[in-house]
């Protein structure tokens, strides 16, 4: 659509612009306005990936002497038979599915609760947002005094009183997991909501008038109006949810170390490729691995984008 | 919902209005009240954490790990010494001759107070001033990158179109673990690890991707008669962009440049595995602030309050473009 109109509109103006003073074509600042871009894009990403995807059929260590030496595909062949590297996305896999439910039950209801206005909703809203804005290592830090044991106010809050019989959330491999979903679920609900509150507010009014003047109960006006009309938006919360579930690293970092059951795939990269051995070529390996689901996610994502950009 | 918007405002027509209706009336002002109330308590309940995190930032060194947990006590600002200063244990002639002078500052004097002599400056300040130059820099170079590639993607037909710009949106899919890799060995022969400039550079380009479909959300809105209209008074193409575009999308560009700022600013991974000392930003520093003789959580708090403040201030100035921000400019009304 917009093409068609640059297209229509160039041939008008050139004899304008040809008279006179120079300056550049259309063509020429098309370039002048992507190359730095795309350079930037290409020389940041593209390369550095492309350079990572020969090392991933190496064996190579980059703090080691010796140059990278081929191996074909065994690295790769090593990850994907290794139940070590299948425990890690296991470990994701629960977290994204466990973080991703928990956001979408309570940011949709939220976005119900905030859906009509009232004085001061405005505010409201704002306030619920700033978990969401705030950096994630930094969050992690705070709830790590928040979950102590013996001084953090989450026990006292839930009403354990007694630190000596409170639950330890960071020192027990059965509830480290759940105290980082807890962590995901507080920053991220809000972004749930924010995306459920866009789509109900879309929503006309004059459905739900049709549904009372058909005496329909709240139960089926919610099932066959709220929930079909925002589900486009909640499509899309979820997928950004789990991509961003996927790639867990700082919450973690922040709140365990990765301990305790909590090894996510990002944290297993990371101390693959920047500790203990340095394991460069392995490392490349498994961060292709990682690349591939994340492409796949992000495909369905940008394909719902479009969806909803275009109606 | 309809009869809440209603039956308040039709006072004069029972006519129209049939009986069922009138007796919803004051039913969903009830609602709506209980709804507000609901609302602020959980708003409330989301903002404990971040409040008790304030709250530590002002206690004493005690306080701050008393269990139970305190809720009111003094304020100090122990922790915000604890975080800005390097001190050690003085000796009993050093506090003698430390309370002769009178030109102590504040933080000596808490210093003082807990037997301590400040040595210096801690490393703190110098991280927290590396991440406002990384986060500056790297803001305002993605955001003028993307104000022109967002207008030619808007504007001009871009062979493959749609591809590029799909490109330029997987790059910020990509984890930043998985980036770094290749981007460390880069680094290394380049001379860059642990450089302001090696930092800079990966944030911008993080940052471009998302800042060019942002906006060219917002200059897809701008209307394109204006500039036609302006090239066929003989502006030139450039100034056309200049003088039309560039304030029409002023507004986009500053929501642009608040969203990219924050992103750096908050930015962990890259920060952790590319930066040693030199170039290192506040985030991956902030877990780590050390009181003398283990953790001092007053010191942290006073830290990330100090870290997290300029982006609670950005939020509420973002409201309005948050959600375009949050899914790259596709969803534009909330």
């Amino acid at each position: 659509m917009s093409q068609a109109t640059t297209g229509a509109a160039a041939p008008q103006v050139t004899p304008y612009r040809a008279a006179g003073r120079r300056h550049l074509s259309d063509r020429q600042i098309l370039l002048l306005f992507i190359l730095p871009t795309m350079i930037l894009l290409i020389c940041m990403n593209l390369i550095p990936l492309i350079y990572s995807l020969f090392l991933s059929f190496t064996e190579y260590s980059v703090i080691s002497g010796t140059p990278p030496a081929w191996v074909g595909l065994d690295n790769y062949t090593q990850i994907l038979t290794s139940a070590d590297f299948w425990a890690n996305f296991a470990t994701t896999g629960r977290f994204a599915i466990l973080s991703v439910v928990l956001e979408t039950a309570v940011g949709f209801g939220l976005a119900l609760l905030l859906r009509y206005k009232f004085r001061g909703s405005g505010i409201i809203t704002t306030l619920i947002l700033v978990p969401m804005m705030l950096s994630p290592i930094v969050v992690a830090t705070f709830w790590k005094l928040i979950f102590n044991p013996s001084y953090g106010i989450f026990n006292y809050l839930i009403g354990f009183t007694n630190p000596n019989t409170a639950p330890e959330w960071l020192g027990r491999s059965d509830l480290a997991m759940w105290a980082i979903v807890i962590v995901d679920t507080w920053m991220w609900s809000p972004f749930v909501m924010l995306l459920c509150l866009a789509g109900l507010s879309a929503i006309p009014d004059y459905l739900y008038e049709a549904a009372s003047i058909d005496r329909a109960s709240a139960w089926f006006q919610f099932r066959r109006i709220t929930l079909p009309q925002v589900m486009p938006l909640l499509l899309i919360a979820v997928l950004f949810r789990t991509i961003e579930a996927f790639k867990q690293f700082d919450l973690v970092m922040g709140l365990t170390g990765g301990g305790l059951g909590t090894e996510t795939v990002s944290v297993r990269l990371y101390r693959l490729a920047f500790q203990g051995q340095f394991d460069t070529g392995m490392s490349s390996a498994l961060a292709y691995i990682i690349l591939v689901v994340i492409i796949a996610i992000s495909n369905l994502l940008i394909r719902a984008l479009n969806r909803v950009r275009e109606g | 919902m309809t009869a809440a918007t209603q039956a308040p405002g039709a006072p004069g027509s029972p006519v129209v209005i049939s009986t069922r209706v009138d007796k919803v009336g004051t039913r969903p002002k009830v609602i709506g009240a209980i709804r507000a109330v609901i609302a602020i308590i959980i708003a409330f309940i989301m903002l404990i954490p971040v409040i008790w995190m304030a709250m530590t930032a002002f206690k004493s060194r005690p306080e701050a790990v008393s269990a139970p947990p305190v809720v009111f006590f003094t304020p100090t600002l122990e922790g915000f010494a604890s975080l800005l200063t390097q001190r050690r244990q003085a000796t009993t002639a050093e506090i003698a001759a430390e309370l002769e002078r009178t030109d102590l500052n504040w933080m000596e004097q808490i210093a003082l107070s807990r037997g301590q002599l400040v040595i210096g400056q801690s490393a703190f300040l110098r991280q927290l001033l590396n991440s406002v130059v990384i986060t500056g820099l790297s803001t305002f170079f993605s955001v003028t990158f993307a104000v022109l590639s967002a207008y030619a993607f808007s504007r001009f037909s871009i062979p493959g179109k749609d591809d590029l710009l799909f490109f330029i949106l997987s790059q910020r899919m990509l984890p930043a673990v998985v980036v770094t890799i290749p981007i460390f060995l880069m680094y290394r022969t380049l001379g860059l690890h642990d450089t302001h400039v090696g930092m800079i550079l990966l944030y911008t380009a993080f940052n471009l991707s998302f800042a060019v479909w942002l906006l060219k959300g917002f200059i897809d809105e701008i209307p394109r008669e204006y500039e036609e209209a302006a090239l066929v008074d003989g502006y030139t193409r450039l100034q056309a962009f200049r003088k039309i575009v560039l304030p029409q999308a002023a507004t986009g560009i500053a929501a642009t440049t608040v969203f990219s700022a924050i992103f750096s600013w908050n930015e962990y991974a890259f920060a952790l595995m590319l930066t040693s000392d030199l170039a290192r930003t506040a985030p991956p520093s902030i877990p780590l602030v050390l009181g003398v003789g283990g953790i001092e959580w007053a010191a942290i708090a006073a830290g990330s309050l100090a870290f997290l403040i300029p982006a609670v201030i950005l939020t509420f100035v973002l409201r309005k473009h948050l959600l375009r921000g949050v899914t790259f400019g596709a969803i534009r009304k909330g």
